[in-house]
C-alpha cells in the first residue's frame, strides 16, 4: 500500500512547529508521571488551574502575540517568539 | 482501601484518539501548512511564509466580517436569552399542555438549516412570500435582496425563529428541576412574582441559561448556511460573516494559503472565546 501524503504539503518549519508541540506534550506527560496531580493552584486569575491549563493558556497567549506582532510590528517573529517566551514563564509562575 | 492502578485502561481510550486524529488532528495540520503556503492545485506548493497573515491582519473585507459577525452575534444573544427565558417561564409545568409544548418548541430545532434558509427565503419574498407581500401591503418598504438593513432583520428574525427553542428547552429544563418547596416557602413570605423569578428560579436557571449563552454565541458566530441560502452574504456584503467570506475565499476564489491563514485566526478567536466560557461556567459550579 502506498500512503500518498503529498496532499498534507508538509515544509520543514511546520514540521518543526507541530514537533514542538509534541515535545512539549510529551514534557507535560513526563512531568505528570514524576510529580501527579496536575499541581492545581489558585493564581492572579483568581481561579484554579493546573498546569495543562498553564500550557494551554501559553500556547494560545503565544499565538495572539504572534499574530498581533505580525498585525502591528512586521514579519520578524523572533521577537515574538521571545515575548512568547516570557509570557509563558509568567503564566507557570503566576496563574 | 486502596485503589487498583492499571495504565492498560489507557488502550481503551485509543479508538478516540484515532477518531480525533483523523477528524480534527490531521485536518488542523493540513490548515497550518496550507497558511504558509501559496498553491495553484496538483499538489504544488510554493512557500509563502507570513504573508497570508499579514495580508490577512491588514484586510479590511476581513476586519468588517468580523465586525458584523460579532454585531449579529451580540443582537442574537440579546433577543433569544430574554425571549427564551420569558416564553420558559410562561410554560406549562403539568397536564397535556407539557408535551404540545415540548414537541412545538422542539419543531424547529429539528429542520435543517439549508430548509430553514429556504423556509425564509421565499417566505420573505415581497412577490411570492408571506411575510415580504404582507409587510409591503401594510405600507413598509421591505426587499431583503436589495435593503442591507431588510437582509439583517431577515437574518436576525430567521435564526431568533430558529433558535429560541433551544434557549426555552433549557430554560426549561432549569425550571422544572426546582423543588415545589421553594415557592411554597415564597409564597409563605409573601413573595412577589418578580421576587420569585428573581431569588427562586433566575439562580436556579444560571447554570443551563451560559450553557445556552455558550451555545448559542459559538453556533452564531460560525453560522453560515442560513443567512447563505437566504441573502449569499449580499446586498453588497452587507450580511458576509466570517465563514461566508472564506468559503468565498477558499472554494469561489480557490486561495487555499489566504483562506488556512483566515481558517486558523477564527479558530484561534473560537477557541479562546470557548475557554472563556467554559473556564466561567465550571468556576461557577465549583463556587456553588
Amino acid at each position: 500500500m502506498n500512503l500518498d501524503f503529498s496532499w498534507m504539503a508538509w515544509t520543514w518549519p511546520t514540521a518543526a512547529f507541530f514537533g514542538t508541540i509534541l515535545l512539549l506534550l510529551c514534557g507535560m506527560a513526563a512531568w505528570e508521571y514524576v510529580s501527579p496531580g496536575g499541581n492545581p493552584r489558585i493564581g492572579v486569575l483568581r481561579f484554579e488551574t493546573t498546569r495543562g491549563d498553564r500550557l494551554f493558556l501559553s500556547l494560545l497567549g503565544s499565538a495572539f502575540i504572534h499574530l498581533a506582532w505580525l498585525g502591528l510590528v512586521g514579519p520578524n517573529l523572533w521577537w515574538a517568539l521571545a515575548l512568547s517566551v516570557v509570557y509563558a514563564i509568567g503564566v507557570f509562575r503566576y496563574v | 482501601m486502596d485503589k487498583t492502578w492499571n495504565n492498560k485502561a489507557w488502550f481503551l481510550v485509543l479508538p478516540v484518539l484515532v477518531l480525533v486524529a483523523f477528524s480534527a488532528v490531521i485536518p488542523l495540520m493540513t490548515v497550518v501548512n496550507y497558511s504558509v503556503q501559496d498553491t495553484f492545485g496538483n499538489n504544488v506548493f510554493f512557500w509563502a511564509g507570513t504573508e497570508w497573515f499579514e495580508e490577512l491582519l491588514h484586510s479590511d473585507r476581513f476586519w468588517e466580517a468580523m465586525v458584523r459577525n460579532l454585531i449579529f452575534s451580540f443582537i442574537i444573544l440579546a433577543i433569544e436569552v430574554p425571549l427564551g427565558i420569558f416564553i420558559a417561564l410562561n410554560m406549562p409545568k403539568k397536564g397535556w399542555g407539557v408535551p404540545v409544548c415540548l414537541v412545538l418548541m422542539a419543531l424547529p430545532l429539528l429542520i435543517p438549516w439549508n430548509v430553514v434558509g429556504t423556509i425564509w427565503q421565499v417566505f420573505g419574498r415581497n412577490d411570492i412570500g408571506l411575510l415580504g407581500y404582507y409587510v409591503n401591503a401594510l405600507g413598509f418598504n421591505y426587499n431583503y435582496v436589495q435593503d442591507p438593513f431588510d437582509a439583517w432583520v431577515t437574518v436576525i428574525i430567521m435564526d431568533v425563529w430558529h433558535w429560541t427553542s433551544l434557549v426555552v428547552l433549557l430554560c426549561y429544563a432549569g425550571l422544572v428541576s426546582i423543588p415545589d418547596a421553594f415557592y411554597q416557602a415564597a409564597k409563605i413570605d409573601g413573595a412577589s412574582r418578580w421576587a420569585v423569578f428573581r431569588y427562586i428560579q433566575l439562580p436556579k436557571m444560571q447554570r443551563v441559561l451560559l450553557i445556552a449563552v455558550l451555545l448559542r454565541f459559538m453556533d452564531s458566530f460560525m453560522i453560515y448556511t442560513e443567512p447563505f441560502v437566504v441573502t449569499g452574504g449580499g446586498p453588497g456584503n452587507s450580511t458576509t460573516f466570517l465563514s461566508i467570506d472564506l468559503v468565498k475565499t477558499a472554494l469561489g476564489q480557490f486561495d487555499l494559503g489566504p483562506a488556512a491563514a483566515m481558517s486558523l485566526v477564527y479558530f484561534l478567536i473560537i477557541l479562546l472565546l470557548s475557554w472563556v466560557f467554559y473556564t466561567v461556567m465550571t468556576n461557577y459550579d465549583a463556587e456553588r
